[in-house]
């Protein structure tokens, strides 16, 4: 494409006629416009109309009034969210189920490519790859059912199995004890295989001669993984770690929601459950509408803060 | 590349490896084989014996059962109706748009990028986009989730890129030859991008046949609801309110077994065949941003 620039500006002649020529690269890109054009209105109407209607949140909006017509109130949705003891709860909940991504969830790709990489056999690594990343095309709602048919207090495989070795029933789906656990192996089981694809292509590309040159030095397979593996996957864990800070409050909606129940919801109460349930369900859109800003508006400054540290660290930038 | 022998062998570091594959190849595995194995079992067999990997009596009942349930066999259709209509405009849309934004010579392109890479760090949230989509009229209807989710701008980016490294010789060739933009779109790049549209084509079908909350979000009336919903019935919601006094309908484990290999099967079919392209086609772009 850089080519393609200078025979542009080759062709449009000399500067004299730069308006005319500007006309002309407007022109030329009329059919491009076009094909653009579908794409564009769906990012006006279904994205940008959206982050407009977020004015409700500082109003009393009333679907019959509409935008223009309900009636102004400031901060008041926001003094409300803050002062309710849910906001404590929501916070915490959300905080907590990032912190297990980050510190569970986040490594078991890199474990996962390192190990593949070291595969000589291709047949079999093929195979792996094939099965790990199958459950990524699962739904939440299989992978939650299959949990479901696993571990179902009477019906379930393991717990009849456990019942049979004489230990008690595990209530996996209803104790609020299990709830977190459940939640971060099931995101390992279904997404760590295909997360690992960015780390093979990160491996694919380290130098040979590298792990010539650690045999030489009398490595052994161990030291290998040490000293060339790991560092040749620095800067690619750095700047996703760095891109999960700043989806701390993003922990997969549908899953938390299909993990949901009346006797979990204190632990698996987060920010988006909350919105969903008291605004679409119950009709409060104005509050609710306040609530998915503020946890928009966190997300978009750990956004900015995470670009800046990776850059701070000398990686690229998200943006 | 490196050969095995001149990495040197470490016994020990060679079990740790294999062990570690094969354990985690046995948790993806073994949940689907006794998933599978049961859809064939009778209710008899799947209550009393714990795990198995192969019935003792084989029986197709179940599926039986559900291929002359009309509420599953509707959902099915709805779900497929979906995913054909979705994914062409999602790949249709995606392409000439990341067609349109792949010429670097193009006024506005920057602008245009931003727009897109915007969306991907702020949302106006889920109580505006409902609004919205309630107030063009689309509650209950399919354009909800067609247009709600036409675009996906990570698919866009990468597919943009993909379009970039396509030699502009090849274009200004046939540019000169007389061939509009259009046609040149249809017979020359599209062609030379079949990687990135059958990746592009995949993931959105996924995505589509999978989605679960935007239709419940959306479609008020059950008869439009898609598999993933209906499954989620059976097996989810009976579970949760404590397996006993959901007032529902209680489904033999083997049926419930059963659906979940029907809604999963689709697409677990299709996948292997298309690695190949989503290996090339998806590190090609994302490596390059």
């Amino acid at each position: 494409m850089r080519n393609e620039s200078t025979v542009e500006i080759r062709r449009l002649g000399s500067p004299l006629l730069r308006k005319s020529s500007s006309l002309k690269v407007w022109k030329r890109g009329l059919p491009l416009y076009l094909m653009i054009l579908p794409g564009l209105l769906f990012f006006l109407i279904f994205r940008y109309l959206p982050m407009g209607g977020i004015v409700i949140a500082f109003q009393d909006y009333s679907p019959f009034a509409g935008f223009t017509g309900s009636e102004w109130v400031g901060f008041a949705h926001f003094e409300r969210l803050f002062g309710e003891a849910d906001f404590w709860s929501l916070l915490k909940n959300t905080l907590i189920l990032s912190a297990l991504n980050l510190f569970l969830f986040f490594p078991a790709p890199i474990v996962i490519a390192v190990v593949l990489n070291e595969v000589r056999v291709q047949w079999f690594k093929k195979f792996v790859q094939t099965a790990i990343y199958m459950p990524h095309f699962l739904s939440w709602v299989v992978v939650v059912g299959i949990t479901v048919i696993l571990f179902a207090t009477q019906e379930g495989a393991i717990n009849k199995a456990l019942a049979d070795a004489g230990f008690a029933r595990l209530e996996i789906m209803t104790d609020p004890k299990y709830f977190r656990i459940v939640y971060v192996l099931q995101n390992v089981w279904k997404e760590a295989g295909w997360n690992a694809i960015i780390f093979l292509a990160a491996l694919a590309s380290v130098d040979p001669t590298l792990y010539e040159a650690a045999v030489v030095d009398g490595a052994n397979r161990w030291k290998q993984l040490w000293y060339v593996t790991l560092p040749a996957l620095r800067s690619t864990i750095v700047i996703l770690f760095i891109l999960r800070l700043g989806h701390v409050m993003d922990i997969g909606f549908e899953h938390i929601y299909l993990l949901q129940n009346s006797l979990n919801l204190s632990v698996s109460d987060v920010f988006d459950t909350y919105v969903y349930r008291t605004g679409v369900l119950q009709g409060e859109f104005s509050y609710t509408t306040a609530v998915g800003l503020f946890k928009s508006c966190i997300g978009l400054i750990l956004i900015v803060i995470a670009n800046k540290m990776s850059k701070k660290a000398g990686e690229e930038g998200v943006y | 590349m490196n050969t095995y022998d001149a990495r040197g062998k470490d016994p020990l570091f060679i079990t740790v490896i294999y062990g570690l594959l094969i354990v985690s190849l046995l948790c993806i595995l073994v949940p689907f084989v006794y998933v599978t194995a049961s859809s064939f079992a009778t209710e008899h067999e799947i209550l009393s014996r714990g795990f198995f990997f192969f019935p003792k009596e084989w029986t197709v009942e179940a599926y039986g059962y559900l291929l002359t349930n009309q509420n599953f066999t509707q959902s099915f259709k709805n779900a497929v109706v979906i995913t054909f209509f979705g994914t062409l405009i999602n790949i249709t849309l995606t392409s000439l748009m990341a067609y349109g934004l792949s010429k670097s010579w193009l006024k506005g392109r920057r602008v245009l990028n931003f727009m897109v890479l915007f969306t991907m760090i702020f949302a106006g949230g889920m109580i505006p986009t409902y609004l919205v989509i309630k107030e063009l009229g689309l509650i209950n209807s399919y354009w909800a989730l067609y247009l709600n989710t036409a675009i996906a701008p990570f698919n866009l980016i990468v597919m943009r890129s993909f379009f970039q490294n396509i030699p502009s010789e090849l274009e200004e060739a046939a540019r000169i030859d007389g061939c509009s933009e259009l046609r040149l779109f249809w017979r020359i790049v599209l062609p030379l991008s079949m990687p990135a549209i059958v990746t592009f084509t995949l993931f959105y079908a996924v995505f589509n046949w999978n989605t679960y909350f935007f239709a419940i979000l959306f479609l008020n009336d059950s008869a439009d609801w898609p598999l993933q919903v209906y499954l989620r019935q059976m097996l989810i919601e009976t579970a949760s309110s404590m397996e006993a006094d959901s007032g529902g309908f209680h489904y033999t484990p083997a049926v419930k077994m059963a659906a979940v290999i029907i809604t999963a099967l689709p697409l677990l079919v299709v996948y292997p065949f298309l690695q190949k392209y989503f290996n090339k086609g998806m590190l090609l772009g994302s490596v390059k941003g």
